[in-house]
């Protein structure tokens, strides 16, 4: 379809701004006045409606239909949520509205670190960082100056990082100016208790672990593994992406971990929007509250406030307090489940174990162990039995109607398919998504070509991801488009619509 | 249990399936040491209705721009967001859409974030934009890192005149990435081109904000002439709004430019969450942060987009990376985009020129002395109320009126001065209320 | 068009599958076949400077094809004198040539006797057969 600077013709507009018609026009110093407008779209908004609902027509969202996307947590984004984000109280307020104009947004705020401090069976919250990246890299900031406080931050030079982590634990642990030490997976999937011991000691600043794990598995030795870490003065913290699988059920601070980030917009259910927001809230140990970012929102009696006395804080992450209408999704969100939180995590595990059980004979199973809330199978035999890859299973699965699981991750497993179902969806539908697996590997043996060639139903076929990188065009090429410049082209055959 | 899914009839069917014969079964690898013995100390479940109603509650207790004419700006501001915008970021298929992993099923995200990055590169004068970053603070601490590795230098030259969260921003992220901070002070409200150069010598990045901090109008091309004199990459923080009709960084010589988008087409939202910008020369693209998406080809033939140059980015690269970002603010750049489709460029520079207007005739209206009179401004200007500032604050959100920003909080040594947003939303009558109440 | 797995036998090769031509006190570095097809279709290199110096089993530079990046690791010591521009313009001759027009590097060796450590065809072969 096209761009919307192709759709732009002089002189039309959508928008008109007020202008008072008694003052004079500003002057703008001359070498500081733009000389060549910007080549923003010119058109009328009914026919700016139309493209992006045409491109909304191009997508697909939990609401489109299942997204069992692994290590995402792609569960109902509930509506009411977007009606209270949207309440005047809440969107239209000023971020430096003084304290007593903004007491609901503060007792909010302090209610949700209150929640995460009990979900997670740690002392302390910050909202602050933006998500959950930025989360890990503010724990590596505390573990940095929690123990610069301490006149150990010559000493402490290396962070642990399993080898099924997300990336974004090793960028962090660089950006965080930290030595990276890589840990193994034994055979159960669990960390390799023999190579961790050869990697920490008293130059180990800590570890970063997700769990359960990317592979969807719990690590049975995680109380040796953290009092390995306590033994050597160093500080665990532990990636949420996987929280969903154990809300009332285990806690991370009761696992040993000291620092906690918590992925807002999955287990919290704020809604994605192809690709953010997000809110990456971490929780901390007592000991190392000090250092959290500043300003911490306080309670003084019925009263709440911005406490900025943190001599010790690692300073800001973000501008203000965090993303406030994340915050404000996500409280609506556990209002609804209150102490019976438990069962959001026991409805994912069971949904996930489910679906393995409909699948482990028709793919392979790397880990054969009950699973928490997602689980890893390797399309290995059918690459090796029929040329059908994980990649064309995938392409597959849209066809069926089906957003396709995390592919080729975690990195130790391969083939892998990574597949996270979450607590909204129902027994019917984890049945027709378990028979359109069930019919691709069938597919593969009997017509590889149907699975090679898919998608075949959607608005696009596959896209060729060499000749983007390589030509690397990154913004529309204007200069390229003379006839955009005003003359009318001749009008472009109607497109049948299709389905994304 | 308002949204679960499955019946006890189909749990008990699943766990036959499973061939386990309970719940807690499927927990029995979780050791029993680290086993959370009893209900969460949370409140009782609340139907919607409970919900709407609470949160209804809190609300009430904000006082929100609506209930107060307000002229606080300060980095966050109060520009009108047009209704499209609301209606188009509602659509499922974009809200409740994850990063599009899947080109097939994602056109639409993946043509969008296209659309706005061609438009972040028409405002910015730039060649390559990324898909968004958290805010305006974050960018910073992006185009430093990007800087690091272009230059192989560490320090960072920060005009003071810059906002003040993103200099606390970029001082939280440089000690992770090996770097050191250098201010530059300001005389009289603007950044002296002379000593900008001086510091960003063997620096690697050298970050300006136009319009600045205090509304002033930076000599932008001078500091940028003067950082490129350095060798240190020129960066400017600017403003969207203010791209019609103030110059371009990219015109003007800058290598990075970077921004918060807030103040085109997002809700203040106390804050967050907004978009940030950053955009940079072509030589730049391979050090870029985050998502970026490129133009392709599907077997067919037909034109279509995809997530492109991932091998920069932390699934790949990992340890390597040039960033560690990976959710974004992609619907709140998408709302940037729409609402910079919805103005156009007569439009965009509409609302610069009225903004300017307003706040010239406020600054006349106002029978106040100016922060700094020698300076031009654009929608924000910092006025002397002759006595504590927050006094005078308090006085006039007696009549209803929030004058501004207290500058004291930043700069101790201006704490008898406000700074004073005047957007489009604000009229000649309104300007009329701020006078009254700053002058009781 | 993707080249058929083969390794000459006048090349000595190294277990980060990267391989050397070494000739009158130089050498011609690439990758191998094997190294090029686990990466796929390449799409950029990012080469050393001419006048590097490049220490054997160091990294000179990368290849990166969409999905992944690797490391180019230098068999032998010594100091770049010629990058192969071809491939910085067009990376996927490596793809259709590995050991000819896909060379990478040329380098001056500063202690040719480094060569008595690489791995001839057969041993290179050994190696291959227990991936």
């Amino acid at each position: 379809m096209k761009l919307v600077f192709e759709k732009s013709r002089p002189g039309r507009r959508a928008g008109r701004i007020p202008r008072p018609a008694e003052l004079s026009p500003p002057t703008v110093p001359g070498e500081l006045r733009r000389e060549r407008p910007a080549r923003l779209p010119e058109l009328p908004e009914v026919e700016l409606v139309r493209h992006f609902t045409e491109l909304t027509s191009r997508n697909f969202g939990i609401d489109t239909g299942f997204y069992p996307l692994g290590s995402c947590t792609m569960k109902y984004n509930p509506r009411v949520n977007e009606r209270v984000a949207a309440l005047p109280g809440f969107r239209d307020l000023h971020p430096h509205q003084d304290e007593d104009g903004a007491q609901g947004a503060l007792e909010l705020m302090h209610d949700l670190q209150e929640i995460l401090a009990e979900v997670t069976g740690l002392h302390a919250v910050s909202l602050q960082p933006a998500a959950g990246s930025q989360g890990e890299l503010t724990g590596l900031m505390l573990m940095r100056a929690y123990f610069a406080d301490r006149g150990e931050s010559e000493q402490r030079r290396s962070v642990v990082v399993a080898d099924t982590a997300h990336g974004t634990n090793p960028a962090s642990v660089t950006m965080g100016g930290y030595e990276l030490r890589k840990v193994s997976t034994d055979a159960r999937g669990n960390i390799d208790l023999d190579d961790l011991r050869s990697k920490v000691d008293d130059s180990t600043a800590g570890l970063m672990l997700t769990n359960p794990s990317t592979l969807g598995l719990f690590d049975e030795n995680i109380e040796e593994i953290s009092k390995l870490f306590h033994d050597a003065g160093a500080l665990l913290y532990y990636d949420g992406a996987n929280l969903n699988a154990v809300c009332g059920i285990s806690r991370p601070g009761d696992m040993g971990f000291d620092i906690v980030h918590i992925n807002l917009h999955k287990t919290f259910s704020q809604p994605h929007g192809g690709g953010g927001p997000g809110g990456g809230p971490i929780a901390v140990r007592e000991h190392l509250e000090p250092f959290l970012p500043v300003p911490a929102v306080v309670r003084d009696g019925d009263r709440f406030r911005l406490d900025y006395d943190r001599p010790k804080s690692i300073g800001k992450v973000r501008a203000f307090t965090g993303p406030f209408g994340v915050f404000v999704r996500s409280y609506a969100f556990i209002l609804a489940w209150g102490r019976e939180l438990r069962g959001m995590s026991e409805d994912a595990v069971l949904n996930a174990n489910y679906l393995l059980a409909r699948l482990k004979h028709a793919y392979d199973l790397p880990f054969d162990r009950l699973c928490m809330h997602e689980f890893v199978l390797s399309g290995r035999k059918l690459k090796r039995e029929h040329g059908v890859t994980t990649f064309d299973v995938a392409k597959r699965l849209m066809d069926y109607g089906f957003h396709p699981p995390t592919v080729y991750f975690p990195l130790v497993v391969p083939e892998a398919l990574m597949i996270e179902p979450t607590e909204t969806e129902t027994k019917e539908t984890l049945d027709a998504f378990a028979e359109a697996m069930l019919a691709i590997a069938r597919e593969a043996a009997e017509e590889p070509e149907t699975v090679k060639s898919a998608p075949h139903s959607r608005a696009v076929g596959r896209l060729d991801e060499v000749k983007a990188a390589k030509r690397a065009i990154v913004r529309y090429r204007f200069e390229e488009h003379p006839d955009l410049s005003g003359e009318p082209v001749a009008p472009a055959q109607a497109e049948a619509p299709k389905g994304v | 249990m308002t949204y679960a899914a499955l019946t006890d009839a189909d749990r008990e069917a699943m766990l036959d399936t499973i061939g386990v014969s309970s719940i807690d079964e499927l927990f029995r690898d979780i050791p029993a040491g680290v086993r959370l013995d009893r209900p969460l100390d949370l409140g009782e479940p609340l139907t919607e209705q409970e919900i709407v109603e609470r949160l209804e509650e809190l609300a009430a207790r904000n006082v929100h721009a609506g209930e107060e004419l307000s002229f606080v700006g300060a980095g966050v501001y109060d520009h009108y967001v047009p209704a499209v915008v609301d209606y188009i970021l509602q659509r499922g298929e974009f809200l409740t859409a994850y990063t599009p992993y899947q080109p097939e099923l994602s056109q639409g995200v993946l043509q969008a974030i296209f659309e706005y990055q061609t438009v972040v590169c028409e405002l910015t004068g730039m060649d390559v934009s990324n898909a968004s970053g958290y805010d305006g603070t974050t960018v910073a601490a992006d185009a430093c890192y990007v800087a690091k590795h272009a230059t192989g230098r560490s320090k960072i030259v920060l005009a003071e005149t810059v906002n003040p969260q993103v200099r606390q921003v970029v001082r939280t992220y440089a000690p992770g990435f090996g770097m050191e901070v250098v201010d530059v002070p300001h005389r009289d409200g603007v950044t002296d081109p002379e000593e900008f150069r001086a510091a960003a010598e063997g620096a690697a990045c050298a970050i300006f904000q136009q319009p600045n901090f205090f509304g002033c109008l930076e000599p932008a091309p001078q500091l940028a002439a003067a950082a490129n004199d350095a060798e240190a990459l020129a960066v400017a923080h600017v403003d969207p709004i203010s791209l019609g009709v103030l110059e371009a960084p990219g015109n003007y010589g800058c290598a990075i430019a970077i921004g918060e988008g807030q103040s085109a087409g997002n809700p203040l939202s106390f804050g967050g969450p907004h978009y940030g910008f950053i955009a940079a020369r072509e030589e730049f693209t391979r050090r870029m942060p985050g998502r970026i998406v490129g133009e392709t080809t599907d077997v067919h033939g037909q034109r279509g987009y995809v997530l492109t140059l991932q091998t920069r980015e932390q699934h790949i690269r990992r340890e390597k990376a040039t960033s560690n970002i990976t959710t974004n603010q992609t619907l709140l750049a998408l709302g940037g985009l729409i609402y910079l489709c919805w103005l156009g460029p007569e439009g965009l520079r509409e609302v610069g020129e009225t903004c300017m207007a307003l706040a010239e005739h406020a600054k006349e209206r106002l029978d106040l002395p100016l922060l700094f009179p020698e300076q031009a401004t654009f929608k924000e200007f910092a006025v002397r109320v002759g006595r504590q500032a927050l006094d005078a604050i308090r006085d006039a959100r007696t009549h209803g009126v929030n004058p501004g920003y207290p500058l004291g909080r930043d700069y101790p040594e201006m704490d008898d001065a406000i700074l004073v947003a005047v957007t489009e939303r604000r009229t000649i009558d309104d300007i009329d209320r701020l006078v009254e109440a700053l002058g009781e | 068009m993707a080249a058929a797995e083969s390794y000459p036998d006048d090349l000595l090769y190294h277990r980060e599958h990267d391989w050397a031509r070494v000739e009158d006190g130089e050498a011609v570095l690439g990758i191998t076949w094997y190294a090029q097809d686990a990466l796929g279709e390449l799409v950029h290199f990012e080469p050393p400077e001419a006048g590097a110096s490049v220490a054997k089993d160091g990294i000179y530079g990368e290849v990166e094809s969409v999905k992944a990046v690797s490391d180019l690791v230098s068999p032998l010591s010594g100091e770049v004198v010629e990058v192969n521009q071809k491939i910085v313009d067009a990376p996927e001759t490596v793809n259709d040539d590995p050991y000819g027009e896909g060379w990478l590097v040329r380098i001056r060796l500063s202690d040719p006797s480094e060569a008595d450590g690489l791995l001839n065809l057969e041993a290179y072969k050994a190696l291959l057969a227990e991936q």
